[in-house]
């Protein structure tokens, strides 16, 4: 979000907090939005099933990385989307960010769940077994309960803007899973691999298949991108809708 | 400072006379006790490795139990407004109430392990680990637990969801809990890394807690 350290940029941001400027801006760009993921995941698939070549260790179970890795980022970059839109609902009381915030967590939710689920199909002819105790593997099973948590909180609070600031604390709290998720497997020397893509010293995954997976993370963020502006959209009409029926009713009393 | 020595007593009078609060934890943590054996088996051997283990779900359940309390009542009564209208900072009136949470409900939990330790046949060293564990483990169960207790506060049944919000952040506590107390016994593995990491997760719990407890009680009240 270097958007605040340019003036111009920083003010259409602003404009976008209007939610009717939002709706329209996401009108607009959601064709465009379907069309390059469509054309990405194309790629992406092309690239990771057929032209990347099978691992000299695990053969072709290998593939399910490009499906495995992505969801993972996108995960925890769920999440921090969430912290921020947080930051947002708290200390700016910016209109949107509790709307963005809540739509984030069913989206972030099944992302974690198809980390772990392919995890596991990855880990049982890798690994032998689904399941380990490893500190990743727990601490993203942390990340998928504290997303169910916070979907729980959101729904059981019935007063819109009192959920979202609950939420929000609970979120900011929780944001300190999010480090010990990334940097579980250097403090813990676990099954788990080490990172090989986001290092210092560059990638040691070879070319051939490191484009796939990056074309495939790209194709998974504005997959995000594009659930998380209809989520949105659907949430803004949703509030409408309400304030309209409450209107209704205080007239009807009247 | 009176003002805060008076709430302090105030908590721990409530807690000692209304409803045995105090006393109903350290009965449902000897009942979790109880229970185990039958579950796995009364192999003593087997129970006195698991005994740490054991003693430190007990616990941490326990302590879960008795915190939907810890503002509920006063927001049903309306004297957390007034608390909050006393121009003290929200977030010392919510440490005082932890601490005189902490003395009720958590202290009698640290008091009775040692004796829940016999049971499960557990070496005396290992139950010193275990008593010295949970002193200092504990505080950071409740400060966590406020904040789960603050985010529901305004809920007609919010134990089942503070149970659910609080629980993954307690992972740590437990964690660290039980691998000093496991070091204690076993050789090669030490004791006083992970002890000094809880003390550090306490120190931390004690820092975020009321912070995010009284920002999560100040936006339950407007």
């Amino acid at each position: 979000m270097t958007a605040t350290t340019q003036p111009q940029a920083a003010s259409s941001l602003w404009r976008l907090a209007n939610p009717s400027r939002f709706l329209r801006f996401v009108d607009i760009v959601q064709p465009w939005l379907i069309g390059l993921i469509v054309v990405l995941f194309a790629v992406g698939i092309y690239g990771s099933f057929f032209s990347a070549p099978a691992d000299y260790q695990q053969g072709e179970t290998v593939r399910i990385m490009f499906l495995h890795v992505p969801a993972a980022w996108l995960a925890m970059f769920s999440y921090t989307v969430m912290a921020m839109s947080s930051v947002g609902t708290l200390v700016w009381r910016h209109p949107l960010a509790d709307v963005s915030a809540k739509c984030v967590a069913p989206i972030g939710a099944v992302f974690t769940f198809i980390s772990l689920l392919t995890g596991s199909l990855w880990g049982k002819p890798m690994w032998g077994t689904w399941w380990v105790w490893d500190a990743r593997l727990t601490s993203v099973l942390v990340l998928f309960i504290m997303y169910l948590g916070l979907i729980a909180l959101w729904r059981t609070i019935e007063d819109p803007t009192r959920a979202a600031r609950s939420a929000a604390i609970l979120t900011l709290v929780g944001f300190i899973n999010i480090p010990i998720i990334k940097f579980s497997v250097d403090w813990w020397n676990t099954l788990h691999q080490p990172a090989s893509v986001i290092r210092l010293d560059g990638p040691t995954i070879h070319p051939s298949m490191l484009w796939p997976l990056i074309v495939m993370a790209v194709a998974f963020s504005l997959l995000f991108m594009l659930l998380h502006f209809m989520s949105m959209r659907t949430e803004i009409l949703k509030r409408r809708v309400r304030a309209m029926q409450l209107m209704q009713a205080a007239k009807e009393t009247n | 400072m009176s003002a805060l020595g008076s709430l302090y007593r105030r908590e721990l009078r409530l807690a000692v006379r209304a409803g045995g609060g105090a006393m109903m934890g350290c009965l449902f943590f000897l009942i979790v006790v109880t229970v185990v054996p039958f579950a796995v088996g009364p192999d003593l051997n087997l129970l006195s490795r698991i005994g740490p283990a054991i003693l430190w779900i007990g616990a941490l359940l326990a302590t879960l139990l008795g915190l939907d309390r810890l503002f509920q009542t006063e927001q049903e009564d309306g004297s957390l407004d007034l608390i909050l209208m006393s121009g003290w900072p929200m977030e010392l009136v919510v440490v005082v109430k932890c601490v005189a949470h902490w003395t009720a409900t958590a202290l009698p939990l640290v008091v009775a392990a040692p004796l829940f330790a016999v049971f499960l046949n557990m070496e005396p060293l290992a139950i010193w680990a275990v008593v010295a564990t949970l002193f200092v483990g504990t505080p950071a169960l409740t400060l966590i637990g406020a904040i789960g207790a603050a985010l529901t506060v305004s809920l007609k049944r919010g134990g089942l969801l503070l149970a659910i919000l609080v629980l993954p952040f307690t992972v740590p506590v437990l964690i660290f809990g039980v691998s000093a107390s496991y070091g204690a016994v076993t050789d090669p593995a030490p004791f006083t890394t992970p002890f000094v990491i809880l003390c550090a997760i306490t120190l931390f719990a004690a820092v975020l807690g009321p912070v995010a407890a009284a920002a999560a009680l100040r936006s339950a009240q407007d």
